[in-house]
């Protein structure tokens, strides 16, 4: 390895809490640990504060001071691998599910989804939603119509009230309710035509409706899942204008596609 | 019903669900005011934040049951079975 | 346009487009002062962006950048390519960097005299490099690598610096000087990082700036530091938190004096107050610039 190479794994060791690297030094040498630190610091810091943006209900609802430290450990764990950090922390979740000391708080790895589904729906790709006048042609030919959805709809299934949780700690939010979070839920992630990033409920059959139209089932097809899923709430109509008042509804193909076929 | 009633049905449904989608504006149910995450925008910039010589220095090992602090936030407030906070009965 | 690769010592820096920003006063664009800009259409030279924040596939973000662009000259302003690093720069990121220029052709790309990666790991935060034969060969290499793929002739930022190494023997205003030199890149002089670096390093500022190639400058970067005390003096940060400092003011306008005007950013990333505060900060700067082109005292500004 090159000088520098050494020096710079050295510098990055000493990030760590590792030793100060050779040859860094202050006019006054007996502040070199001190002026070191700031570099060590900016590194957590601003690492930590990158976590909190995309995660910032999981901080209100452990503390700031909790969330710092959990955000070291997270980054000893998964430091980012690339400079764009609207990708960083996706494997959040799953290390707060298997973060011993939160195991009281099962709930947080199904809150941190949504919030990571929201990163995801916020930064995700454009596309126009299809024309109000081919919206009929799904309905006059629900058999043969197949929706495209837009890149941004996600749906989470939450063993905890991960929804109601994330909604309660809103600002503006009226202070939190009596939620139980054992409860189940549900929900759809997209970002609508007005770019707002919405988390809406959704019953057991519209998922199962909905995950079918993702797949490229046809209208018909997944209406049918959706039935199967003996929720006395679901409406197909419903989800459908749903998905067309928020602009997800991004292409509609109604040729007939054998089961031979690729769906694409 | 026969695989044609559904799909009569099932259209009937569709349509109805598509007279509305038409109707109505872009006025999606469901949103909020305001929400945690605008900042989502801007994670990279090349400051240094506040955590200069005395902030956040302390190096946070975690190992085992080494761990001492305890969530602080808004997650006490919520009402579970078992009392405030955690979905876990107490051990006394 | 994909170009084969040409060695660095023929390749002709003339190709490279001679676009610039205007010779007026910016400002760092902050999502949540989009709405203010968009009703008031402020007037200012250029908006300048951290360019890993636009680099997600679609969204809020790309829409601001181009009702932005509509209306303003560009600076993207990278802080990840890491170009201090000994390693070989990230082509992933060189790529998403080609695209954002080809998507939004800014007047002007920078980046900085830093490294921020490391082996797998990216750790956002520019951290500093000996000034050395070694690297000073490093960092050229991987400028002409930049320029070549993106196709742009970049500006290098000095850095702010709090420590020094004993590694160095070549003086920071010579190293980008001869980088300047060997890849015709241009320099961001910022004037903030300038005044933190040289009380750090208890050096004279004015002593750094009459060795600065100025005529190799090609933008100008203010932005507030904090200060702490140390044993020995003064600690600043550049933190980007605050009001641009008086003293950085004053050297702010004598480099004015001496290259005059020059397109100049006001940066603020933390605490970042209500836009007509940052407005007010670029106003300023537009004052020394006026008094620079009239040819008045600048220093009276």
């Amino acid at each position: 390895m090159s000088a520098h190479a050494d020096l710079i794994a050295a510098f990055h060791a000493g990030l760590g809490g590792g030793a100060l690297p050779p040859g860094v030094t202050a006019r006054d040498p007996s502040e070199a640990e001190r002026r070191f630190a700031v570099y060590r610091n900016n590194v957590a810091h601003s690492l930590g504060r990158a976590l909190a943006a995309r995660y910032p209900v999981i901080e209100r609802l452990v503390g700031a001071e909790y969330f710092t430290a959990l955000a070291a450990v997270y980054l000893g764990a998964h430091p980012p691998r690339s400079p764009v950090l609207i990708d960083f922390g996706a494997e959040f979740p799953d290390f707060l599910a298997a973060f011993p000391p939160l195991g009281a708080l099962p709930y947080l790895r199904d809150v941190a989804r949504i919030e990571a589904a929201r990163g995801r729906a916020y930064h995700a790709a454009d596309r126009a939603p299809v024309a109000p006048a081919r919206l009929a042609q799904a309905g006059a030919a629900p058999g043969a119509a197949r929706l495209a959805l837009h890149p941004s709809v996600q749906i989470e299934h939450a063993r905890y009230a991960a929804r109601s949780i994330w909604a309660a700690n809103q600002p503006g939010a009226p202070e939190i309710p009596a939620i139980d979070p054992a409860r189940p839920e549900i929900s759809l992630i997209l970002r609508d035509a007005g770019d707002r990033v919405l988390v809406l409920p959704l019953g057991p059959g519209d998922a199962a409706m909905l995950a079918a139209l993702m797949r490229g089932g046809t209208v018909l097809q997944a209406a049918t899942e959706g039935a199967a899923a003996h929720d006395p709430e679901h409406d197909p109509g419903a989800l459908i204008a749903l998905l067309a008042r928020a602009g997800a509804i991004t292409e509609i193909t109604t040729e007939i596609i054998t089961e031979t076929e690729d769906s694409r | 019903m026969t695989m044609i009633d559904k799909s009569l049905t099932l259209s009937a449904a569709l349509a109805a669900g598509l007279t509305l989608a038409a109707a109505a504006t872009a006025q999606a149910e469901g949103a909020m005011e305001k929400c945690y995450g605008v900042a989502m925008a801007g994670q990279n910039d090349c400051a240094a934040g506040p955590g200069t010589t005395c902030a956040g220095t302390a190096t946070m090992d975690y190992q085992g049951n080494a761990w001492k602090l305890v969530p602080a936030g808004t997650c006490t407030t919520i009402k579970t079975p078992h009392g405030m906070g955690s979905l876990e009965p107490m051990k006394m | 346009m994909i170009q084969t690769p040409m060695p660095a010592a023929a390749r002709p820096t003339k190709a490279l487009p001679a676009k610039a920003l205007p010779a007026a006063a910016g400002l760092g664009f902050k999502p949540e002062h989009f709405e203010a800009i968009a009703a008031s259409r402020p007037a200012l030279g250029f908006f300048e962006v951290h360019a890993e924040n636009y680099m997600g596939a679609g969204g809020p973000p790309h829409r601001m950048l181009e009702a932005l662009r509509r209306d303003y000259a560009l600076s993207l302003h990278g802080v990840g390519l890491s170009i201090g690093g000994p390693g070989r720069l990230d082509r992933d990121h060189l790529m998403r960097l080609r695209a954002l220029i080809d998507r939004y052709q800014p007047e002007s790309f920078s980046e900085h005299l830093a490294w921020s990666s490391h082996g797998e790991a990216y750790l956002n935060d520019l951290l500093p490099l000996p000034y050395t034969p070694e690297t000073l060969r490093l960092v050229c290499d991987h400028i002409d690598e930049v320029q070549e793929v993106l196709g742009v002739r970049m500006l290098l930022e000095n850095p702010s610096t709090y420590v020094i190494f004993e590694q160095s023997s070549i003086a920071e205003t010579d190293f980008l000087a001869e980088i300047a030199r060997a890849t015709g890149c241009g320099l961001l002089l910022d004037v903030n990082n300038v005044f933190v670096s040289c009380t750090n390093h208890r050096a004279d500022p004015r002593a750094y700036l009459a060795d600065f190639p100025l005529a190799r400058v090609g933008e100008i970067h203010l932005g507030g530091h904090a200060e702490e005390e140390l044993p020995s003096g003064p600690l600043l940060i550049d933190a980007h938190g605050s009001p641009v400092a008086d003293p950085v003011w004053a050297l702010y306008a004598e480099v004015i004096g001496r290259t005059g005007a020059l397109p100049t950013l006001i940066e603020w990333d933390n605490d970042v107050p209500e836009f007509p505060v940052l407005l007010a900060e670029a106003e300023r700067a537009g004052r020394v610039l006026t008094a620079a082109r009239e040819g008045a005292d600048v220093r009276a500004c």
